[in-house]
C-alpha cells in the first residue's frame, strides 16, 4: 500500500538513504551520549525525590497538612505544564536572569526541567503503590509498636516499590524519549544533531538514525519490564499453589 | 486472682453515625483469659482494636497494667509494645521470611540486636513447632502455620496482654485445632488474653470468663459453664441456639 503510493520513491530517497545513514551514524551516536547522560543523571535524582514526595503526601494528621498541600500543588503543576514549556522556561529563563550564582549551562537546566516534570509523574506512581498496600499491613506493623516511619520504611514501602517497578520503568522510557525535547534549547543531542545534518543536505535519513538509537535502548528496557511483570505473576501463582 | 491487667471503663466508639461500642466495662486480672462472643457486628473486633489503640475511642478510658493509655500525651508505640494482637487475616509481612517477620519489631521497637532477636525468634518458633519454617516466606505456609507465625510474632515482643481477634475464622476447619492448641498452651502458661471468637467449644474450654456482646454492650458475662448452660438473658439464649443450630457448639 505505502510502497505503491505516488510519493513513495521520493519518500524513500528522503528517509532511507543508506549512504547518509552510515556516514552520519558515528556523529549522531556521539550526540546521543548527551541524551544518555541527560536521562541517567535525571533518573538518579528522580527516583529518590519522587519517593520522598510520595511519602510526604502520605503523612497523616492535620499537623502535616501544609506539607501535603505543597506536595499536591507541586505535583499538579508539573504534571499539567507541557514538558517542552518547562524546558524552555528554565533553559532560556534562568540564564537570562544574569545572576552570577545561577548556572548558565543549558544542559544543567535541561536536567532540572526533566527532574521537575518526571518527579511529579513518578511520585504518583509511588503513591499508587503505597495505597495498594492493604491498610492491615500498616496496622500489623503499628500494633507491634513500630512507629509510623518504621512501618513505612520496613513494611509498606518495600511492598509498594516492588509492585510499581513496571510502571517506574515505563516512565523511565518516557524520560529517555523526552530528552529529545532538550534539543530545542540548542543542546546538541541526537535529535538536534540530526536536524543540523538534515539542514546541511536536505536529507531526512538522519532522523532515522536518531530514531534507531532511541529504539535500541527503549526496546530492551520494555522487554525487561515485561519479563519482570511475568516473573512477578509466576511468583504469585506459585505462592497460591503452595 | 492477682493484679489487674486491663480495665475498660464505659468505652464508646462510633464510625460516623454507627455506634459500635455503647459503653463497655470490662476488667481482666493478670493471667486471666476472657472470651468475647457475640454476633458479627456486635463490637468484639472494635473493642480489641481500641484496646490496642488502633482505633481512637470517643469516650471512656482504658487502663493497662495500672497506666491509663487513653489520655493525651501517651506514647502509643510504647503502649502497643506491651499489648500483642493477632488478627483474623494473619497480616504477616509477605516480603519477609518467617524469621524476619518475627524479629522486625523486637529489633526496631525493643532495640534488640539481630542476634538477640534471632535467639528469641528461634526459641519461640521451636516451641510452636515452626523451627523448619524459619526461612520460608509466608505464602509458602498453610493458613494454620501462618497464624501460628503471627502469634509468635506478637509473642516476640513479650507482651503482658494478648488480644486475639477471631484468629481461626479464616482457617480451613482441619487447621483450627493446631492454632487453638497454641492458645491453650499460652493460657496454661499464664498469659493474660482477651479473645474474640466464634469457637464456642474452645471458649468454654480455655476461658475463665465469657462475655456476650450484643449491639455494642456486654449484655451478659459469667463463667463459661454458667453462660453456655444457663444463660440469663433472652438474647444470649437466642444467640447460643443459633450457634447450636449451626453445629458450632
Amino acid at each position: 500500500m505505502v510502497a505503491r503510493s505516488p510519493g513513495w520513491p521520493a519518500f524513500k530517497a528522503y528517509f532511507f538513504d543508506w549512504g547518509y545513514y552510515k556516514e552520519s551514524f558515528p556523529e549522531i551516536l556521539d550526540a546521543f551520549w548527551v541524551n544518555v547522560k541527560l536521562f541517567c543523571i535525571a533518573e538518579v535524582i528522580i527516583l529518590p525525590a519522587a519517593l520522598l514526595l510520595a511519602v510526604l503526601r502520605s503523612l497523616p494528621g492535620p499537623v502535616f497538612f501544609p506539607i501535603r498541600a505543597l506536595a499536591i500543588v507541586y505535583a499538579d503543576l508539573f504534571r499539567g505544564i507541557p514538558t517542552i514549556l518547562v524546558i524552555f522556561m528554565l533553559g532560556f529563563g534562568m540564564p537570562a536572569l544574569g545572576l552570577d550564582w545561577i548556572p548558565d549551562s543549558q544542559f544543567f537546566w535541561a536536567v532540572v526541567a526533566l527532574v521537575l516534570v518526571y518527579t511529579a509523574y513518578v511520585s504518583e506512581v509511588y503513591r499508587a503503590g503505597i495505597e495498594s498496600v492493604h491498610p492491615s499491613q500498616a496496622a500489623a506493623a503499628r500494633s507491634l509498636g513500630l512507629t509510623h516511619s518504621q512501618s513505612l520504611r520496613h513494611v509498606v514501602l518495600p511492598q509498594a516499590v516492588r509492585r510499581v517497578i513496571p510502571p517506574l520503568l515505563n516512565d523511565f522510557i518516557g524520560l529517555q524519549k523526552d530528552t529529545a525535547l532538550v534539543g530545542a534549547l540548542g543542546v546538541v543531542e541526537a535529535f538536534r544533531q540530526s536536524q543540523i545534518d538534515q539542514a546541511a543536505t536536505f536529507n531526512g535519513t538522519y532522523y532515522l538514525v536518531a530514531a534507531t538509537l532511541f529504539v535500541a535502548i527503549t526496546i530492551p528496557l520494555a522487554r525487561f519490564t515485561d519479563w519482570l511483570v511475568a516473573r512477578d505473576r509466576r511468583r504469585q501463582q506459585a505462592g497460591r499453589l503452595a | 486472682m492477682t493484679a489487674e491487667a486491663l480495665r475498660v471503663e464505659d468505652v464508646r466508639k462510633a464510625f460516623g453515625k454507627l455506634e459500635v461500642l455503647r459503653g463497655i466495662d470490662l476488667v481482666l486480672a493478670e493471667h486471666e483469659v476472657v472470651c468475647l462472643i457475640g454476633a458479627s457486628g456486635s463490637g468484639k473486633s472494635t473493642l480489641l482494636r481500641c484496646v490496642n489503640l488502633l482505633e481512637p475511642i470517643d469516650a471512656g478510658r482504658i487502663v493497662v497494667g495500672g497506666q491509663e493509655i487513653t489520655t493525651r500525651g501517651v506514647d502509643v508505640n510504647r503502649v502497643r509494645r506491651g499489648i500483642g494482637i493477632v488478627f483474623q487475616s494473619f497480616n504477616l509481612f509477605p516480603h519477609m521470611t518467617v524469621r524476619e517477620n518475627v524479629t522486625l519489631a523486637p529489633r526496631k521497637a525493643r532495640s534488640l540486636s539481630r542476634r538477640e532477636a534471632d535467639e528469641v525468634a528461634t526459641r519461640l518458633l521451636d516451641r510452636f513447632g515452626l523451627a523448619d519454617k524459619r526461612d520460608e516466606y509466608p505464602d509458602r505456609l498453610s493458613g494454620g502455620q501462618q497464624q501460628r507465625v503471627a502469634i509468635v510474632r506478637a509473642l516476640a515482643m513479650e507482651p503482658r496482654l494478648l488480644l486475639l481477634d477471631e484468629i481461626t475464622s479464616a482457617l480451613d476447619p482441619e487447621l483450627v485445632a493446631e492454632v487453638l492448641d497454641v492458645i491453650r498452651e499460652l493460657a496454661a502458661g499464664g498469659m493474660t488474653m482477651l479473645i474474640a471468637t466464634h469457637e464456642m467449644g474452645f471458649a468454654r474450654d480455655v476461658a475463665h470468663r465469657v462475655c456476650f456482646l450484643d449491639a455494642g454492650r456486654i449484655l451478659e458475662e459469667g463463667r463459661p459453664e454458667q453462660l453456655f448452660e444457663a444463660p440469663r438473658e433472652e438474647r444470649t439464649k437466642q444467640f447460643l441456639q443459633r450457634i447450636v443450630a449451626a453445629g458450632r457448639l
